[in-house]
């Protein structure tokens, strides 16, 4: 578990697409490199959309836990 | 930037036509795209200042059920969706001349948001692609 490690968390569960994506962009952009940075999605576009940006924007996803309800990512903000 | 610029033609003023067009928007900003955006006729009057947060209903095709289901939904505003695009990406978002003239409109009648007015000329200026018409 990388939950000690998380910096910051962001709980979106119930925000629509493209809400926790859009969380996320404005939480990394405000963090400082090596943030751990922990969304929750219920929204079953950030599955795809989540790791595209983190792709696109160099990034780094840590983990991703599938819970009942909503995923939770876990992300480290590289640069 | 990377990509080519999301051109987008709003002339719709029903919510979920402007917030479909608004989740296009941020999409394509998170990845880095331009979004160039001409706002016509009903679309152009939903951007008013005094009118932007009032409801302006939704398409016909939705019917009784489809507006219920939409005002169940929730979710952020489209307004407040084309905000957070424009802080993260490169949106830029004018008026329509031709329409701006027939709503009697100034900028300043305008929700911040829109950047200014300019003919459809100038709209084209900046497309490098399709244009989305919605």
């Amino acid at each position: 578990m990388t939950t000690a490690n998380v910096t910051r968390s962001i709980d979106a569960r119930g925000m629509p697409c493209p809400g926790p994506l859009m969380s996320l962009i404005g939480a990394i952009r405000e963090g400082t490199v090596g943030d751990m940075i922990e969304v929750l999605s219920s929204d079953e576009g950030s599955k795809t959309d989540i790791p595209a940006w983190i792709a696109k924007a160099g990034h780094e996803i840590v983990e991703v836990v599938q819970e009942p309800d909503h995923a939770r990512f876990v992300i480290r903000k590289v640069r | 930037m990377d990509g080519s610029t999301l051109s987008l033609v709003m002339f719709s003023g029903t919510d979920d036509k402007l917030n479909a067009a608004a989740v296009l928007t941020a999409g394509a900003a998170a990845m880095g795209r331009k979004v160039n955006i001409f706002l016509q006729y009903w679309a152009l009057d939903a951007f008013r200042a005094d009118r932007v947060l009032k409801d302006h209903g939704v398409a016909p095709e939705a019917g009784p059920d489809g507006a219920e289901l939409m005002q169940r939904h929730g979710g952020q505003h489209w307004s407040e969706i084309f905000r957070q695009a424009k802080d993260i990406g490169e949106v830029e978002i004018h008026a329509c001349s031709l329409s701006m003239e027939m709503f009697g409109l100034r900028v300043e009648d305008l929700d911040p948001l829109v950047d200014g007015q300019e003919g459809v000329a100038s709209f084209f200026v900046d497309v490098d692609g399709p244009v989305t018409f919605i």
